[in-house]
């Protein structure tokens, strides 16, 4: 196999999609929204409950590749608890990690487990998948429940 | 005697695309359903074209739009003899199937449909023969109605013949299924229809590449097929209709050279076929397209489909054995389209685990969501075989697929 396809589905990757964290419907959530990739018909449902800035909980459903589906696991775990100037900065750094123009692999070390989706960069067919929750994350908290 | 088999290995080495190496991997290309690779005749003939033929058509007096135009009108004779057809002036050269599907449906918008019409199309059509209908449908208030098809992807004939009526206005169907392989009954089917006086369209887009096509034969009132999928340029395809039908519509685009005389007072159009081909066409694509078409009219077509079975026969064969493979579309008329799923691994993943092993297979909905839907799929991962395909290529999908399973295991 080779090294850039090894890149991409890292362990940590294929562990996120086998047993994805905080995976299902979330009662009493404030914020919803539904992401889709017509390209593939990837589609996400991220599922939020602020409590005034601060992300108190967070859920996705998801039919989608493994790519996206790790992404989004890995998402409701850096996202949990935190504020969402906070949640922001995280998602600038995710893009960041997948934009091909940019050497990131000096400052990957301080993002834990995101640092895995920097193999996505060498498949630009894949990016979006990698970026599908994270962009539905940013819709939902643009749209309260109800 | 039994005829020589067809010989792949010859018909391959006319593709220079089928030699070379992507991620450094001898190319495995099966995504002949989205399109097909290009013979060094047609590379050679559009790269003559520009160096020393180039001009523009039905304008000049000189020399080189003489030839150019001789070369323009050849080709739509050429294309007549392709499909079959007596009156070339029946043929309409536009940008693809898609295009030639929305100039009809334009057409029988302005002419044909009112309120309470119905279009009949099939639930395994490519979105490009279900959206220009449901616009018509909305423009119009005639209605879409929708022919189901069975788990196997096969056609439900007895819904047909029941949802056909003196409602119908028209019956437009694909051919051959791009996302399945499924053939249809289209004999049947226009036969049924014209048994009522209804009018119908078949989308050759996936049988013009996989056989010869007599569309006289046939007996439609419509055919459509791009270029592209008949190893001709992009850009190119073709519509013919019947006479009537192309007499009564409408122009569908209009400006330079679809007119007899423009004056303030009134214009008036020249007939069929100019009628419909408005401004500088694609010249070097209709150019093109001949080439192609006559580099498949000199393939053994008979011969090549056969060549195709077989490989589609291995690849079931072979693929069907892997533990968690699922292959949807498993009609008894079949093309060499296979739509399969492994497990719960997404398509995707199948399409980018392949390509590093220089496998090209289409990972998606195949513009067909109303298909998949209905088999609860929201994506396959789908090879399609050409005629240039051989058994190598069979071995390489399998072992890619193999592996890849192993991985996700
Ligand atoms: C059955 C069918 N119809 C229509 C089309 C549309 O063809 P084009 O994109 O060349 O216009 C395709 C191409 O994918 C097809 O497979």
């Amino acid at each position: 196999m080779s090294d850039e396809l090894h890149d991409l589905y890292q362990s940590i990757i294929l562990d996120h999609n086998k047993r994805p964290r905080h995976y299902g419907a979330l009662e009493d959530s404030t914020h919803t929204a539904e992401g889709y990739n017509p390209l593939c018909g990837d589609k996400i449902n991220v599922h939020v409950i602020l409590r005034g800035e601060t992300v108190e909980s967070i859920q996705f459903e998801a039919a989608c590749c493994a790519i996206c589906k790790a992404s989004a696991s890995m998402m409701t775990e850096a996202l949990l608890g935190q504020t969402i100037e906070n949640s922001q900065h995280a998602h600038a750094r995710v893009s960041e990690l997948l934009n091909a123009d940019k050497d990131t692999s000096a400052d990957i070390s301080e993002e834990g487990e995101l640092a895995a989706l920097a193999g996505v960069k060498k498949f630009p067919a894949r990016i979006k998948c990698a970026t599908l929750p994270w962009h539905t994350f940013e819709s939902a908290l643009k749209n309260p429940v109800g | 005697m039994t005829a020589p088999a067809f010989d792949a290995a010859r018909a391959r080495a006319d593709f220079p695309i089928l030699a070379t190496e992507v991620r450094g991997k001898p190319l495995t290309y099966l995504d002949n359903a989205a399109t097909g690779q290009k013979p060094q005749v047609l590379i050679d003939a559009v790269e003559r074209y520009y160096r020393a033929e180039n001009s523009n058509i039905h304008r000049g007096v000189h020399y080189l739009s003489e030839q150019a135009t001789d070369a323009y009108e050849a080709a739509r004779a050429k294309v007549a003899q392709f499909i079959g057809i007596a009156d070339q002036d029946e043929i309409i050269f536009t940008r693809g199937t898609t295009e030639s599907i929305n100039l009809v449906a334009h057409g029988f918008i302005e002419t044909v449909f009112q309120a309470g019409d119905e279009i009949l199309i099939s639930h395994m059509e490519h979105h490009a023969n279900i959206v220009p209908w449901q616009i018509a449908a909305e423009k119009t208030g005639a209605i879409l109605k929708v022919v189901p098809v069975d788990d196997r992807g096969v056609l439900d004939m007895a819904a047909f013949e029941q949802m056909l009526s003196a409602k119908t206005k028209l019956v437009a169907i694909t051919h051959i299924s791009n996302a399945l392989g499924t053939i249809n009954p289209v004999e049947e089917i226009i036969e049924k229809a014209h048994a009522i006086d209804v009018p119908v369209l078949i989308d050759g887009a996936q049988s013009t590449p996989h056989m010869a096509v007599d569309v006289a034969a046939l007996g439609c009132d419509f055919f459509v097929f791009s270029g592209h999928k008949v190893f001709g340029p992009t850009g190119i395809g073709v519509l013919w209709g019947k006479r009537e039908w192309l007499e009564r519509f409408p122009p569908y685009q209009s400006g330079g050279d679809m007119i007899e005389k423009v004056d303030f007072d009134g214009t008036t159009y020249k007939g069929i076929p100019g009628k419909f081909e408005a401004g500088t066409p694609h010249i070097e694509g209709v150019v093109g397209l001949a080439v192609a078409i006559d580099y498949l009219m000199g393939l053994d077509r008979k011969g090549a489909l056969l060549h195709e079975a077989a490989l589609l026969k291995a690849a079931t064969e072979q693929l069907s054995a892997i533990d968690g493979l699922r292959i949807i579309g498993t009609s008894p008329h079949k093309a060499s389209v296979i739509s399969f799923l492994i497990n719960d691994i997404h398509p995707h993943d199948i399409g980018t685990f392949l390509d590093a092993d220089g496998v090209a297979i289409r990972a998606g909905h195949h513009c067909t969501q109303p298909l998949l839907k209905r088999f609860g799929v929201p994506a396959t991962a789908r090879a399609s075989f050409a005629f240039y395909n051989d058994f190598d290529d069979v071995d390489r999908l399998v072992k890619a697929v193999q592996k890849m399973q192993k991985f996700f295991g």
